[in-house]
């Protein structure tokens, strides 16, 4: 091991029933970098992180650390704490109901001789491991009375505090605004003169580019490569995260000339500085009748939050809604249902299935919240639309009434695709309706949306994370980016290249 | 031939009433052996008698409690104020009846109404606390537990010796109040049978003829999924908690006619365990979601029947609790997932030891 490396992964595999989540992966980290570890969803971002704190046992390869002659294996966070490797995660894993100081030294208080805790030079210590932060804090006091800022910042001083060489933060700044960003990044600069080595997995971007050194790239459980910040531009980082050959800058066409007027008449939906604080920035947006419209971004730029907000699946906090011509002032989902929409969540397991009910309640329940509890649709109707909809959307269950959790993905998305189609919908919104369902389904439901939107004029809005299925089915893009919506293109002739421009900011 | 028998034995022993179904008969079975007339029935001073009826006409308070119980508990929550609203409501009731020997205070009609206005009202309450405000059930439900006994004592209060004293006994002295909880004129079969079979059956029309089964298995589901297709779950669970306040109101008056008068102290008391292991023994799931009517109203005849038998042993009244909640370990068990993974896996060595013999 070079002499300024502190950590390096060699080979990593790790196998799970079904999936080869990481295969030969390498990944080397030097004293004092900030090092971006990169991926959209499924990548093996996570994996690799549990997989060195110990978390999964990987399968092959060797992890070597410095100040170590031999290769560490970690069997628990635990064991990878003591050999260096400190995680701080996405959601605060401290106990908000106990003091700051207890909260940083739990397990491992300072002890009088008899046993009992020396609460004293704890909370010295405390004092002293969030001066390191750069924090001046009442240690004291219980954590939850403060913000989820600094719960962050206490937890990095834990992390710190153990003698970390090695520090990950798994997506800390989610759910920081920005001057809070701001003060995180300094934490970490100070980190960094002082040597720690810091793993920063985001999604964001901007803040890659603003705090990393280095970045690591992963697609599908692969390595793609190491890089310089220098030498690799947003656009390539984006192309390598989705994974396409990108190499040659010059050639691409300026997608801000593309992005084209949206004709104004028969205009199905128009949002005036919609948005809500927290999720997603204020922004604008015309939809015409029978258009089918993309929301393109990366993973956490706000795709299904912006969709969200139209459905008022999650309510808007600011700005106004036009539906069919008349403000929608919805106050939950059954008002904008009420109003001819639809809305196939992200998440099939937890908003969308419900898992305990058949197959034929599942496809009803739309239909019968909208018609209204008192008047239930009769069972001979429920029997005919639920056979009808099996055929049409050729949903492979034993029958109407097995249960929906004893079918598989695809036909659990189709179950909740057909309970939409059941309530014949003016506007349609699909929120990664092909992720992690196999092929043959994906292509049927990309024609479906085709077929929808030209035969029967139902306007749709399709996101997904793959760019090629968006081309050919939408015809009009538009991009987010970081929780904001930067732009739209429209769908003619455009290629994946300029999406890709878009999605990095045009840079 | 054999692969058909095993599919048959496998349906009867699959279906979801069947462990419910088993418990109630071997509490009787073991009742026929211990005492055999268990199982006879007469007609004595124009009305039935025997065991089973008795069973069935003491168990009619729980099967009402159980059929609102099962409702909250299929939403996610419980409620374990009902018998503390039991007593409300009766004293409700009672205080307006009067206690004259000539005529009500005010109209029969009118009191009960009163005294089921009142148990919607601290149903309301619950509900508010639990689906508004989003306090954990038990918690929320624990404050009439304790309070509605309180308030049912202030209601029932008396005039001694120049002063107000809570928590007296209120009689009523008109014999036509009688009817409700014993028998109704040339009927021979108990008046709370046919108020507990009237309530099953509105409940399952209720259920079964609009989508409220539908919406309120969905909430106790996944109530995310339900908001997103339209369902509002808070008002589904309000009203599941309303009902059960309801029901606990109709146990409660039963019971007061019963015993002809309003006993704040004793109506109801410990009901609210008999209704939540009534739902449990019916084989419903405690952690809400599917749930099944008719599997709660043999698991509140289970458990009455059990009493009943207790006692017909000749087991005490304080020795009662101990007898029962033997019973119901052995009952709980014989339902528990972990049992019957045991069992298969017992059956699975047995059949490989079978196979390399």
């Amino acid at each position: 091991m070079d002499k300024d490396t502190v950590l390096t992964m060699r080979s990593i595999d790790k196998v799970f029933p079904g999936v080869q989540a990481l295969k030969d992966v390498d990944f080397t980290l030097k004293k004092g970098e900030i090092h971006a570890l990169m991926g959209e969803n499924g990548a093996g971002k996570s994996t690799l992180i549990k997989v060195l704190t110990g978390v999964y046992l990987k399968d092959g390869g060797e992890i070597r650390i410095e100040g170590e002659e031999n290769p560490i294996v970690n069997h628990s966070p635990e064991e990878a704490q003591r050999n260096g490797i400190s995680t701080v995660y996405q959601e605060v894993n401290l106990c908000p109901n106990i003091s700051v100081a207890e909260n940083i030294f739990i397990g491992r208080q300072p002890l009088l001789p008899w046993g009992a805790v020396n609460w004293k030079k704890m909370n010295r210590m405390a004092e002293k491991a969030l001066a390191k932060v750069g924090l001046e804090l009442s240690v004291t006091r219980a954590l939850g009375e403060y913000s989820v800022a600094i719960q962050q910042m206490v937890a990095i001083a834990r992390a710190v505090d153990v003698e970390a060489k090695v520090l990950i933060l798994d997506e800390p700044t989610s759910s920081l605004d920005d001057n809070e960003v701001k003060k995180l990044f300094e934490v970490m600069r100070s980190l960094k003169a002082d040597g720690v080595a810091i793993i920063f997995v985001t999604h964001f971007l901007e803040q890659v580019y603003e705090v990393c050194d280095t970045i690591t790239v992963l697609r599908n459980g692969e390595l793609v490569g190491a890089y310089e910040i220098e030498d690799l531009p947003r656009v390539k980082l984006v192309a390598s995260m989705l994974g396409h050959e990108y190499d040659d800058l010059s050639e691409i066409k300026s997608a801000a000339a593309e992005t084209g007027e949206v004709d104004e008449t028969d205009l199905v939906l128009e949002a005036e500085g919609l948005g809500r604080s927290g999720t997603i920035k204020p922004f604008d947006l015309k939809i015409r009748k029978g258009e089918v419209v993309g929301l393109t971004g990366l993973l956490g730029s706000g795709r299904s939050e912006l969709a969200r907000l139209l459905f008022c699946a999650d309510r808007p906090d600011h700005g106004d809604l036009q539906f069919k011509k008349s403000p929608l002032k919805a106050h939950a989902p059954i008002d904008s249902i009420k109003q001819g929409m639809a809305f196939l969540p992200e998440d099939r397991k937890e908003e969308g299935i419900i898992a305990d009910l058949s197959v034929r309640e599942n496809l009803m329940i739309a239909l019968q919240a909208r018609t209204g509890m008192f008047r239930l649709l009769p069972m001979a109707k429920q029997m005919e639309l639920a056979k009808q909809f099996i055929d049409t959307l050729r949903i492979k269950t034993a029958s109407t009434e097995t249960l929906v959790k004893q079918l598989s993905g695809g036909n659990q998305q189709k179950v909740i695709l057909g309970r939409w189609l059941i309530t014949n919908p003016e506007f349609l919104i699909l929120d990664e309706p092909t992720r992690g369902i196999d092929v043959g389904t994906k292509a049927e439901i990309q024609k479906l949306i085709v077929r929808l939107s030209e035969e029967e004029n139902v306007t749709i809005m399709f996101i997904s994370s793959e760019i090629e299925e968006m081309l050919r089915t939408v015809d009009r893009l538009c991009v987010l980016c970081d929780r904001e919506k930067t732009g739209e293109l429209k769908n003619s002739g455009i290629g994946q290249h300029d999406v890709m421009t878009a999605i990095a900011g045009g840079v | 031939m054999k692969h058909n028998e095993n599919t048959l034995v496998k349906r009867i022993t699959g279906a979801r009433l069947f462990l419910p179904l088993v418990a109630l008969a071997l509490v009787l079975i073991v009742n026929i052996i211990k005492t055999p007339t268990f199982f006879n029935i007469s007609i004595q001073n124009g009305v039935l008698y025997g065991y089973i009826i008795d069973i069935i006409n003491r168990s009619s308070e729980l099967v009402i409690l159980a059929v609102g119980m099962t409702l909250v508990i299929a939403t996610g929550g419980i409620d374990i104020s009902v018998g503390a609203v039991s007593a409300l409501a009766a004293a409700v009731c009672i205080r307006l009846l009067g206690s004259s020997y000539d005529a009500y205070a005010n109209p029969m009609f009118l009191c009960i109404l009163a005294g089921l206005v009142a148990g919607i009202l601290c149903g309301s309450f619950n509900g508010f606390l639990v689906a508004k405000m989003r306090i954990q059930a038990m918690v929320a439900t624990l404050i009439l537990f304790t309070a509605g006994r309180g308030i049912a004592q202030l209601i029932s209060a008396r005039e001694i010796g120049g002063k107000m004293v809570s928590g007296q006994i209120i009689y009523v002295r008109m014999e036509s109040f009688k009817a409700i909880g014993g028998f109704l004129p040339k009927v021979v079969v108990p008046t709370p049978v046919f108020i507990a079979a009237a309530v099953v059956v509105l409940a399952y029309l209720i259920l079964n003829r609009t989508a409220l089964g539908m919406y309120i298995q969905t909430v106790g589901i996944n109530s995310r999924a339900g908001r997103l297709v339209g369902i509002n779950s808070t008002f589904i669970i309000f009203l599941c908690y309303a009902i059960s306040g309801m029901m606990a109101a109709l146990a409660g008056i039963i019971s007061s006619s019963r015993i002809y008068s309003s006993d704040a102290n004793n109506i109801g008391l410990n009901m609210e365990l008999d209704a939540i292991l009534a739902v449990a023994l019916g084989g419903n799931n405690m952690a809400g979601g599917k749930f099944s009517l008719a599997g709660s109203v043999i698991g509140a005849l289970t458990i009455q029947a059990l009493t009943t038998s207790l006692y017909a042993m000749g087991v005490t009244a304080d020795q009662l609790p101990v007898y029962k909640a033997v019973v119901v370990v052995i009952i709980v068990s014989i339902q528990s997932e972990e049992l019957k993974g045991w069992i298969r896996m017992v059956r699975q060595q047995i059949s490989a030891g079978k196979e390399a013999a």
